[in-house]
């Protein structure tokens, strides 16, 4: 067993449902408990989806355990064929589903849809969210494009001269951070570049565009935890190439724009001139000189990490202290880059590992997922989000890709945005004791509210100054006690309608009884 | 699937209501979901699930978004060599239980939550729990639960969790005299209005299950009259009255009515005056109906459709249906505890259509078919349906929102009135 306070990656059907999700005309049947259905939530609310995924499970329940809970699988597989009538199917089991050994692949088989039905068995107590989408991706893959593969040795024929060149772009899923709008930017990068795009999978891709993956003269891999496997095959299959650099950064997106041009056989130079970036200037201008050596702790996905890693060191002038992955999959890639920055790198899928490493290197700033935050609030340190897990307030509504050179003006605002300005950094070193400017403050520009630096203390009431009301109303001890129960952010309004109702009625003492007349009197 | 449409005879003023049972594909939580709430309600308490990467991943994305400097749940994530049985589960248990009370120092009562994964393969908790207890008593007390999904669905897992407090509370004194006891989850607020209302009937000390604080049980025993503040709550129940404590039948106080009728059962149980509680109740009454009027005109005559989620639907569609005028197209429950909520049946309309059970699908098809103008579902639903054109109000907010008692009953008219007015707000 593993004590687990966050965990980074869901279980490996998470994995699958992000590839069904993100795709169309696919419908996945997972042998599941009651409950597993929250992860429907995660679809609809934390990316707002406007759509159910389409998952059906079979939601088994204890008493179903004493009967025939294939017969319910096979039931619900023939169900969910007969309502949605999707091109293809995945089938395949939660980590309860798996327990109960019922064979989800050989039950489907039986029943002889008209569609190809793909089984993955995803090991559930073993791995993982990631591996869970490159799995599910990769079988798709293999079985869905699988029969227009061409004889094993046959060199990819040649492009036709005046044939524009074309390629795939592999990876993005459902639920995946900022995936919507790095498709976007990459695909007008590569555009400008004079390349068309064949398929963009899983996300928006039906089986039938899975088929014609083989017709690209190249992929593009964005996402290497998601779609490596599946890029490797097609490249052992179909002699496709794909591209090693994920353009997370400026120099990454040079040194992508370089190896796509190549692959295409286009011309880069005109896209590589223009200026289209403005990282490198704020980065170079005065005011972000501040920045220069700020110790930064970088922890995420593998491709995130080292891409952050190399954005912080070479385009900001951040100190990199501490580089992580809970990725143990690409431990390589992130051991390179530690090797760069002369750090000790961490590869865990252990929470409590790296808050221990946060607190033991103290850095400045850190870049990290939704788990981090936690960390972060705990000691009081400013963070920003560069990888999942994410939660709902990085699904934005506003364009917010980290690729490409608009990806890097984003990651420049956002890095920069927790940190202490400048200005104030300089008055607190000089003048410690200032009665509002206080030591180990949180910065100003993000408001007083804000929660970091108060972890420990217990929370005392916010104290509002008291609006002498005009007629002179006053509180009597217990109903201003009553008035603290109502949460924080209507118990100013709520002040004030009791004062006014109070003096409107000629009520000298606000009593408990007053707050709850006015409240009824103002029904909100 | 299978659906029987039966005349269950519920017990009503003659006329049975039938029940459409229902079985099939369930969009609803386990019962780990109660971990969300009851983390705040008993502060000092610490839930660790016993389970699979499904589990820690379902908790998570619930409270996640909020941040926690000290987090008050986790996940003993069982691996592959637990399955196997190369590990001694128990040895593992302790190792984890020892690492997480050496980081908490200040938990004094740990819930181990049993899942779906340790329930299946047998794992035996409450004997761990026990063994536990032992070692680390007096500073920590280690109790056991089943939140699984197999087993209970969304806010049965307060059930479960109270449930195994109840051996747990002290023997009530001797001299002891009839005390009342109020069972089940409610907001601080509305806790301390009861409390003033039972003080001014004259109903001596009032305790609560949940306490604020793990170590201040209340005491149980034959001189305990307990009032249940939420439907879902049938293992608790049962354990109280397997201690000796008595349940006062009454509907749930939510609205006017239901509040009165829930306060008259525990006074007439102990012998206040009518006229007393007429004097105590009526400026609350007559102050609550008049902030329901406003309501009652946005909402009067609106057809609503519930979704089963929490088991409170039952007692929320007589509001509406009552207190509101609402039109009510089907109300569905995960599960009908018929004894608990004879007088809720009671008071709703004869030819009231409910379900229990949930075959999804099934249950999509006939709400999109009935159109109705506001749809209670769970969050798994409601974008789907309104990016469908229909309004709806998610079900899960109504746990986490205080809604008893009568100064909250305008609070909870306009959380159902809210979506219909942002609905013809919304130009865009």
């Amino acid at each position: 067993m593993q004590l687990t306070v966050w965990t980074y990656e869901g279980p490996p059907h998470v994995g699958a449902m992000r590839v069904a999700t993100g795709m169309e005309g696919l419908h996945y049947v997972l042998h599941a408990p009651q409950g597993d259905t929250y992860a429907d939530l995660l679809f609809t609310m934390i990316e707002r989806r406007d759509r159910r995924p389409p998952v059906t499970y079979t939601t088994f329940s204890a008493r179903d355990l004493g009967g025939d809970t294939a017969e319910l699988f096979k039931t619900a597989a023939q169900n969910a064929y007969d309502r949605f009538k999707p091109q293809a199917m995945l089938v395949g089991a939660s980590c309860t589903g798996s327990l109960i050994q019922d064979d989800p692949g050989g039950l489907a088989r039986a029943l002889d849809l008209p569609v190809p039905v793909v089984a993955v068995d995803l090991p559930a107590y073993q791995r993982k969210e990631n591996w869970g989408a490159a799995e599910t991706f990769y079988q798709l893959v293999r079985m869905l494009a699988g029969p227009s593969a061409p004889a094993p040795g046959t060199p990819r024929p040649q492009r036709a001269a005046g044939v524009r060149a074309r390629c795939n772009l592999l990876g993005p899923t459902a639920l995946g951070f900022r995936h919507r709008d790095d498709v976007a930017e990459i695909a007008s990068l590569l555009a400008k570049l004079g390349i068309d795009v064949n398929v963009t999978a899983p996300m928006g891709a039906t089986p039938a565009d899975i088929a014609r993956l083989g017709e690209a003269d190249f992929n593009v891999v964005l996402y290497p935890e998601i779609a490596g496997q599946a890029a490797s095959w097609l490249q052992r299959t179909f002699g496709q190439p794909f591209t090693k650099n994920v353009p997370i950064g400026v120099s990454a997106t040079r040194a992508f724009v370089e190896e796509v041009a190549r692959l295409a056989g286009v011309d880069a130079s005109a896209t590589l001139a223009s200026d289209s970036t403005r990282l490198p200037w704020y980065s170079r201008s005065v005011d972000s000189t501040y920045l220069t050596g700020k110790r930064v702790f970088i922890f995420g996905d593998a491709t995130h990490a080292v891409a952050a890693a190399r954005i912080a060191s070479d385009e900001l002038g951040f100190k990199v202290v501490g580089l992580g992955t809970y990725s143990r999959e690409f431990g390589r890639e992130i051991r390179d880059a530690a090797k760069r920055y002369d750090v000790e790198p961490l590869i865990t899928d252990d929470y409590l590992e790296v808050e221990a490493k946060v607190a033991e290197l103290q850095p400045e700033l850190v870049l990290g997922t939704q788990m981090e935050r936690h960390i972060a609030k705990r000691l009081g340190v400013p963070c920003a989000v560069i990888s999942a897990p994410v939660h709902v307030q990085d699904f934005p509504a506003r364009y917010a890709p980290q690729m490409g050179f608009e990806g890097a003006n984003v990651i420049f605002d956002t890095w920069v945005h927790p940190l202490m300005m400048g200005l104030e950094e300089h008055l607190l070193a000089m003048f410690k004791d200032d009665f509002e400017f206080k030591d180990g403050a949180v910065p100003s520009h993000l408001g007083a509210a804000h929660g970091a630096g108060d972890a420990g203390k217990p929370a005392q009431p916010v104290q509002m100054p008291i609006a002498v009301p005009e007629a002179g109303a006053i509180w009597a001890p217990d109903a201003e006690k009553e008035l603290y129960k109502i949460p924080f952010f209507v118990r100013g309004k709520a002040r004030r309608n009791t004062e006014r109702f109070a003096n409107e009625n000629g009520v000298a003492t606000i009593t408990i009884e007053t707050l709850y007349d006015a409240k009824a009197h103002y029904a909100r | 699937m299978n659906v029987h449409v039966q005349g269950c005879t519920v017990a009503t003023d003659g006329t049975p209501k039938p029940v459409r049972r229902e079985s099939g594909q369930r969009e609803v939580f386990c019962g780990l979901t109660g971990i969300v709430w009851l983390h705040r309600k008993i502060q000092d308490a610490f839930f660790l699930v016993v389970g699979s990467r499904t589990c820690a991943h379902l908790i998570q994305s619930a409270a996640g978004v909020m941040i926690f400097a000290e987090p008050r749940f986790a996940t003993a994530i069982m691996e592959e060599k637990d399955l196997a049985g190369l590990n001694d589960a128990n040895d593992e248990l302790d190792r984890i239980v020892a690492q997480l009370l050496a980081r908490r120092p200040d938990i004094r009562l740990l819930f181990l939550v049993g899942s779906c994964p340790s329930e299946v393969i047998k794992l035996d908790l409450s004997r761990a729990a026990l063994r536990l207890s032992q070692k680390f008593s007096p500073a920590v007390r280690i109790l056991n639960y089943s939140g699984s999904g197999i087993e209970t669905t969304f806010t049965q897992g307060e059930d479960a969790c109270l449930a195994s407090l109840v051996p747990a509370a002290p023997p009530p004194t001797r001299t002891s005299e009839d005390q009342l006891l109020i069972v089940g989850s409610l907001a601080d607020v509305v806790e301390d209005q009861f409390i003033r209302l039972f003080d001014a009937l004259g109903i001596g000390r009032v305790q609560f299950l949940p306490p604020r604080k793990a170590m201040a049980l209340p005491a149980i025993g034959p001189n305990t009259r307990f009032l249940l503040a939420q439907p879902f709550l049938s293992d608790t129940a049962r354990a109280l009255e397997d201690r000796g404590a008595t349940r006062l039948a009454a509907p749930f106080p939510l609205g006017v009515e239901g509040t009165t009728a829930w306060l008259r059962a525990a006074s007439d149980s102990f012998g206040v005056a009518p006229a007393l509680f007429e004097k105590v109740t009526q400026n609350h009454r007559v102050r609550a109906e008049r902030a329901l009027v406003r309501y009652r005109d946005q909402l009067g005559g609106r057809r609503i459709f519930l979704f089963p989620d929490s088991q409170l639907e039952i007692p929320l569609a007589r509001f509406l249906s009552r207190e509101l005028s609402m039109q009510l197209v089907e109300v569905g429950t995960p599960y009908l505890h018929r004894e608990h909520l004879a007088e809720e049946l009671r008071l709703l309309p004869d030819d009231v259509v409910l379900s229990e059970g949930q075959d999804v699908d099934l249950q999509l098809d006939r709400c999109r078919a009935a159109r109705p103008d506001l749809v209670v579902c769970g969050l798994g639903l409601a974008n789907p349906l309104e990016a469908e054109g229909m309004t709806t109000k998610w079900s899960i907010e109504l746990v986490f929102t205080p809604i008893q008692g009568y100064e909250q009953a305008a609070d909870l008219a306009e959380l159902f009135a809210r979506p219909l007015v942002r609905r013809a707000k919304l130009v865009a």
